[in-house]
């Protein structure tokens, strides 16, 4: 299965970009670039928070343009505010899964599971707030995992965090993706970061990805 | 969002707002047919209305916001002055206190027998007479001088840690920090609550119909009131709420072209640095806010000192007390419902606009139709309804829903300008995970804003219940022995010299809007712990 994007077009103030991709479930892609290439337009345009002016995005050999963002097969890890501070990190995660919050015993025990696969056991009844940001970004990971959809996107997930803990987090966020054999596309500033997904690496020139 | 807020709903609701604010007004222009300006601008006594009316508010923000720099000042310098904790939230308290009983409280000290002609007696020093100038200047310093210095603490307590610690290394000391630091910080506030100031004091209403003593003393608003009540002239009235109108809009362009984000004066206070000031800077300040304090506080104990009196109990027990008390809670507790409907529904539909559609400017305009009411004199809005309703029922048999709908409306800006900033806050940092996770409607409402807004929820139908309760505009028009509410009854008292039994029923409305006030926060408070980060 893989997600295409088939001359994707828009218009922002006065730029426009025009992208081309095929990415396979089981591959990393690593789009790379200085802040204002566009990368985070890509994001926004697979993610459904912005609307093409041309081309057809599709996954599965179907389009997925007129889907709203929750109904594409898309899940994202923003770099900030993955979480809601006044939510319990059970909840946060507990939204992902349902988003009118009717869970089974089992998909609790699920969110139970998926905790500790991140490296943070029974601290589900916590705050955002007490965790680190590394930590935040765990339980952001985990909800991503829950909510199984076949594509990933992280937006400079680890742009924010210090070196022993991005490394940390590449680590296990390369596991997860072998183990789910998720299609993974990633927007980055730092190469580092690509080499440890072992991604495919693009480059955004002058607005166009081909 | 779709689901329980549907385009149709938030048309009904754009539409209920709309015509409830506007379509009075429309009735007044089609009954009056023609509006004569030339004639009533010529006329000697419309003019004097007018220049006093513009007057007495220039004067009352003069002295208000003049006043209220020294008192912030000393107050932000003094953090740790004894009382000072009770005495801002008795500040606060004057935010939700009744005109009426405020006024009952002032004609207590200043009034002819009250406390200071007696002293002024006892000197052998000629009386001052509270009636007209006098004393609706002294009110509207009562009300606005909290309000202001509230608003100036919060800009002085902005200043940031880094600045002060700056100043103290320098070795800036009184008139030289005052320079550098403490006017920079209120000298951006001035404009944004003159005009806050100005537009209340000239638009205020029972404070001249009670204090103003006369023709002498009459304002744009109290004769619009006379109009409609004494006169049925409502041409009149009608001329004279457009001339409000226009006043009331150049003063809100005025202050639209010093744009500037003054927040609702409720933040907590934080410690400054250590300076301290020599002993002569400190008694100076100490004296300053005893003042402010004896002139805040003097009414409140002159108030409470003569309601204790032999007519408590048979005030209380009496079938008409009773009564209005009983009306005042359910117009204060429907008013506040249906203004944080109203309020929730506009705020929601306009962060829709915002940043879904990224429609910033349709965005606006929502909430400047929630707005739209400041500058419509609610008597005039009473007597449009009263107009649009009269050929299909009897009006004042539906004087209390009248009266809810007009404190609902009025009441409206303050909710809308609290709720304001807790709803529209994550919408930026926040929209696309929301939307990534599909979760829209009901569950949005309930698991994601709600926790967010309740304290703030609290305080807003704390403060229009109060407002509600205590508000004699709209019930004065609408009133009648059937219907009373407190400050109907209040005012009744005061007017036929009962006063010891006016001095209870102001102390029981007083207790009204405190217990609304206090209880919705209580009701809505947040453990410190689940506050968000």
């Amino acid at each position: 299965m893989s997600l295409i994007l088939d001359e994707v077009s828009v218009q922002l103030a006065e730029k426009s970009f025009k992208f081309n991709l095929k990415a396979d479930s089981g591959e990393v892609h690593a789009i790379l670039g200085k802040s204002g290439s566009g990368k985070s337009t890509l994001l926004n345009l697979i993610g459904g928070f912005l609307k093409p002016s041309g081309g057809d995005i599709s996954w599965h050999n179907q389009s997925i343009v007129s889907l709203p963002p929750d109904k594409r097969p898309v899940t994202t890890l923003f770099q900030s505010h993955n979480l809601f501070d006044h939510l319990s990190i059970k909840n946060n995660i507990a939204l992902g899964v349902s988003p009118t919050m009717k869970l089974s015993p089992q998909d609790w025990n699920k969110i139970e599971q998926v905790l500790d696969d991140v490296g943070l056991p029974s601290r589900g009844d916590e705050k955002p707030g007490k965790l680190s940001g590394g930590e935040q970004q765990r339980v952001g990971l985990a909800r991503c995992l829950l909510r199984k959809k076949p594509v990933m996107l992280l937006d400079e997930p680890y742009g924010a965090l210090d070196e022993t803990t991005r490394h940390d987090m590449l680590v296990l966020t390369k596991a997860v993706i072998d183990k789910h054999n998720l299609c993974v596309l990633m927007v980055t500033h730092n190469s580092d970061d690509a080499d440890a997904l072992e991604a495919i690496g693009h480059t955004i020139v002058d607005g166009v990805l081909n | 969002m779709s689901r329980y807020l549907t385009p149709t709903l938030s048309a009904a609701l754009l539409l209920f707002v709309a015509s409830a604010t506007i379509l009075p007004f429309a009735a007044l222009i089609q009954h009056t047919g023609q509006l004569s300006f030339k004639t009533l601008l010529s006329d000697v006594w419309i003019q004097r209305v007018i220049t006093f009316s513009v007057w007495q508010a220039i004067l009352s923000t003069v002295l208000s916001v003049g006043l209220a720099i020294p008192v912030a000042i000393a107050l932000s310098r003094e953090q740790n002055f004894p009382g000072r904790t009770a005495l801002l939230n008795l500040f606060s308290l004057s935010l939700v206190m009744p005109t009426l009983v405020a006024i009952f409280g002032i004609v207590a000290v200043y009034g002819r027998t009250g406390w200071l002609n007696q002293a002024l007696d006892t000197f052998g020093l000629p009386p001052m007479s509270l009636y007209g100038l006098n004393g609706i200047l002294i009110a509207h310093i009562f009300f606005n001088l909290p309000l202001a210095t509230r608003i100036f603490l919060v800009a002085l307590d902005g200043i940031p840690p880094a600045q002060w610690r700056l100043a103290s290394q320098l070795g800036l000391q009184g008139f030289a920090r005052l320079k550098h630091l403490e006017w920079p910080a209120i000298r951006p506030r001035l404009i944004g609550t003159s005009i806050l100031v100005f537009a209340l004091c000239l638009t205020s209403f029972a404070i001249v119909l009670t204090l103003g003593g006369g023709p002498r003393a009459t304002t744009i608003e109290v004769a619009i009131y006379q109009a409609l009540r004494f006169d049925f002239d409502i041409s009149t009235a009608v001329s004279l709420a457009f001339i409000q109108l226009v006043i009331c809009i150049a003063v809100l362009l005025l202050g639209s072209a010093w744009k500037e984000n003054t927040p609702m004066a409720f933040s907590s206070i934080q410690t400054q640095d250590s300076w301290r000031p020599n002993s002569r800077t400190r008694l100076m300040n100490a004296l300053i806010i005893l003042i402010a304090s004896a002139f805040v506080l003097f009414p409140i104990a002159g108030l409470l000192f003569s309601a204790m009196n032999p007519a408590l109990l048979n005030v209380i027990k009496q079938s008409s007390t009773l009564s209005a008390i009983v009306n005042t809670f359910i117009v204060s507790i429907c008013a506040a419902s249906l203004s944080l409907l109203l309020a929730l529904g506009l705020l929601l539909i306009a962060r829709h606009y915002h940043h879904r559609l990224h429609w910033v400017r349709v965005a606006f305009g929502v909430q400047l139709l929630g707005n739209l009411i400041l500058v419509m004199p609610p008597l005039v809005l009473g007597t449009g309804l009263f107009l649009l309703l009269r050929p299909y029922a009897d009006v004042f048999s539906l004087a209390l829903l009248l009266v809810i709908l007009i404190n609902a409306l009025l009441a409206l800006p303050f909710v809308l300008r609290i709720l304001d900033a807790p709803i529209n806050q994550g919408a930026q940092t926040h929209d696309r995970l929301v939307q990534s996770l599909g979760v829209r409607g009901w569950s949005r409402f309930i698991w994601l804003d709600w926790p967010t807004i309740k304290p703030a929820t609290g305080l807003s139908f704390g403060i229009a219940a109060s407002l509600s309760a205590g508000d004699l505009g709209a019930i004065a028009l609408f009133g009648s022995d059937r219907v009373t509410t407190l400050p109907l009854l209040l005012y009744q008292r005061m007017g036929s010299y009962r006063l010891q039994e006016a001095a209870v029923t102001a102390v029981l409305l007083l207790l009204t809007c405190l217990f609304f006030f206090l209880v919705s926060q209580w009701a809505t408070r947040t453990p410190a712990e689940i506050q968000p980060t």
